[in-house]
């Protein structure tokens, strides 16, 4: 079963004829992702070559998907044309979009979010400045090693690539049901609540570890919400505990503002709403482990 | 990035929101033909990016040309919470006030929208008006692709009740204000006070804006906005290289791949810290994804240079960054030092996992420099450098 990601995925990248497109779809079909074409109206027509791999590029997102029932897109287009890449994403409907592009301004996120709202909610949005999500065994959609784990039964979302890669490194005896970066700017699409829920439905997985960090209130949120509605254990980490106010930490989105978006009042709140949250990632896995273990 | 309000001003100026004249200086005697200019009196206000700066005695009022720059002489190098005052603006003196509102425009994260705030109770922080009278505060979610129109406006109007005799320049004010926040990128625009003056106009006094870093690739007058005399000079440096550097306040230096790595690598070396004389970061260091060995180097070089580390974390999960890339980073930055006539003596620990991971290590290995050490586990490696920090403390 998995998440929002499965082997039956028709994966499509926009931006695949670039630089950073062209290496990514290449790893993406060396770990088994079904991907059927790619979109550039500059070269439609054309076809690209990944080591054998004839992969077809398309003039835009509606014809790929009309012609090879496409789901997925993965957006690797440059920062000035995201908001583009994602609007025509949304018009052609595509159910899953997921937006790898780092450094979009906010006002172009709050944009696209908006639209995707105003069109019915047809498409989720994974990301901007994500990693992306990987369904170990069966579909590889966005930038995370393939090769760190094996399927399982832990789900694991984190606004971090690297922590995801970290604890998909901890566990990797265990592995994964799907592993889903969320991204850390301002305004993300799928939240941590979206993929709790959609974790708390699959029947595939056992345990949900989640990672967070620094600004915003998208941990306290998700803790409510495990509180009222996750059955399964949840393991946490949160990253930032001696960020200072007022300094951006990396992610556009890590930033403590006064008092609010701290570490610490994340941690709180996700430990009163049960969820067992650990120092360190090491400690973190150990938690999931021990409860794995009964 | 936040500004300065005389940067606020010259943004609203542009955006056809009603300000007073200022001109911004940094040497007292600019003051005088700044204050004849505007007609023999101005306001001396302290340009720093925190509020209460009037309670502070950051602005004052000059009669004359020359207590202008009297005033003026008072207030720069003045120290305002931790700030200290490089620049003032001498401005216009305010027309009689008769009423002072407020209005703002932000970036609403939690609800991924945009948010409108207005109150007829302006003049003093909005957060101690919402906590003490909540019913004096108006929020109105403005929609991302409709943004603030005419219409919209009389609503904002309407919610936080402003009187009838300022709606339509209330109502102006705020469309003129959400365009300077779409157009400049902004994550705020704040306008507070604004005032009602004895002649009826409604003027901008006071104002903050927060622009998107973000946006900088469409906005290249932002270089010029950013305030080069309050950054750290190591920090200054790390820009130059385009690293994402900050300097904390430690004695451990910290090098990672991605913005969440660094971060944690941050706390888990504080808490390491706490058995080893309460030794902490020295700084967040992120050499992002794909870093090459370039990358690498250029990232030791800046944290080498920083006198106030006394060892050093490199913590990497290769994911696309190759580790033995960073290997080998690590190894030209010290040979380029060393070959500066540097002498490097502060201990590096470094721990490599991920892609490439066994190349990498193997390079460090066969290397077998005298100051570099490899732990296996990120929490034994901060352990680790937090303890030699602490031995060379």
């Amino acid at each position: 079963m998995a998440i929002f990601l499965t082997k039956e995925s028709k994966v499509i990248v926009q931006g695949m004829t670039g630089s950073e497109g062209q290496k990514h779809t290449r790893r993406m079909l060396a770990s088994g992702t079904n991907i059927v074409g790619g979109v550039n109206p500059r070269k439609a027509g054309q076809t690209v070559d990944f080591d054998g791999n004839e992969v077809p590029v398309f003039g835009t997102v509606a014809e790929a998907i009309e012609k090879t029932g496409a789901d997925v897109s993965v957006i690797f287009v440059p920062e000035k044309f995201t908001k583009d890449a994602v609007v025509e994403a949304i018009d052609a409907e595509i159910p899953l979009a997921v937006v790898i592009t780092e450094g979009i301004a906010v006002h172009d996120t709050a944009y696209f979010w908006a639209y995707a709202g105003k069109k019915g909610g047809k498409t989720r949005i994974v990301g901007p400045n994500c990693p992306g999500l990987i369904t170990p065994g069966q579909s590889n959609a966005g930038i995370i090693p393939a090769d760190i784990t094996k399927p399982g039964r832990i789900g694991l979302v984190s606004k971090s690539g690297t922590l995801t890669y970290q604890m998909m490194y901890e566990l990797r005896d265990i592995g994964f049901s799907t592993c889903v970066g969320i991204g850390g700017d301002p305004i993300i699409g799928t939240t941590h609540i979206d993929a709790l829920k959609a974790f708390q439905d699959d029947p595939d997985t056992d345990l949900i570890v989640m990672i967070g960090e620094i600004g915003g209130d998208a941990e306290e949120r998700a803790a409510a919400f495990i509180k009222e509605n996750v059955t399964k254990p949840v393991v946490g980490y949160v990253a930032g505990f001696t960020a200072p106010e007022g300094k951006t930490m990396g992610h556009a989105g890590a930033i403590v503002s006064g008092s609010s978006g701290t570490a610490q009042a994340k941690k709180e709140a996700l430990e009163a709403a049960g969820v067992k949250v650990g120092k360190t990632p090491t400690e973190t896995a150990k938690l999931a482990r021990e409860i794995l273990a009964g | 990035m936040d500004l300065f309000e005389y940067q606020a001003r010259d943004l609203f100026a542009k955006h056809d929101v009603p300000v007073l004249a200022g001109e911004v200086i940094d040497t007292p005697e600019a003051a005088r033909e700044i204050t004849e200019r505007l007609g023999g009196k101005s306001v001396v206000k302290a340009q720093v990016k925190v509020g209460g700066r009037g309670k502070a005695g950051g602005v004052k009022l000059a009669a004359t040309p020359d207590e202008a720059v009297a005033r003026a002489t008072d207030i720069l190098g003045m120290d305002i919470k931790g700030h200290t005052v490089h620049k003032v603006m001498i401005a216009e003196t305010a027309p009689e006030i008769v009423e002072e509102y407020y209005v703002s425009f932000l970036l609403d994260r939690a609800n991924r929208t945009f948010l409108s705030i207005a109150s007829v109770e302006g003049g003093v922080e909005i957060e101690e008006v919402a906590a003490t009278r909540p019913d004096a505060v108006a929020k109105t979610p403005i929609d991302p692709i409709d943004g603030v129109d005419e219409a919209k406006a009389r609503e904002i109007v309407a919610a936080a009740k402003f009187p009838a005799e300022v709606a339509d320049k209330v109502a102006n004010v705020l469309v003129r204000l959400w365009d300077t926040f779409i157009k400049e990128d902004a994550l705020l625009v704040e306008v507070n006070p604004l005032a009602k003056v004895a002649s009826g106009e409604v003027l901008a006094l006071d104002g903050k804006v927060s622009l998107d870093d973000n946006a900088e690739f469409r906005h290249p007058e932002f270089e010029e906005l950013h305030d080069k005399a309050a950054a750290n000079p190591l920090e200054a440096a790390a820009k130059a290289k385009g690293l994402n550097y900050v300097k904390l306040d430690g004695e451990v230096g910290i090098i990672g791949n991605g913005a969440g790595l660094v971060m944690s690598t941050l706390d888990v070396v504080a808490y390491a810290g706490e058995n080893h004389k309460g030794v902490k970061p020295a700084n967040f260091l992120d050499i992002g994804g794909g870093a090459s060995a370039e990358v690498m180097a250029n990232g030791l070089e800046i944290i080498l240079g920083d006198p106030d580390v006394k060892s050093v974390f490199v913590n990497v999960f290769g994911g696309i960054t190759a580790c033995d890339a960073v290997a080998n980073g690590i190894v030209q930055a010290l040979e380029l030092l060393e070959s500066k006539g540097e002498e490097v003596t502060k201990p590096l620990v470094v721990r490599l996992d991920g892609n490439n991971a066994e190349l990498g290590r193997t390079i460090l290995d066969d290397r077998n420099h005298p100051l570099v050490q490899r732990v296996d586990t990120m929490d034994g490696a901060a352990d680790k450098a937090a303890e030699l920090a602490a031995a060379a403390k």
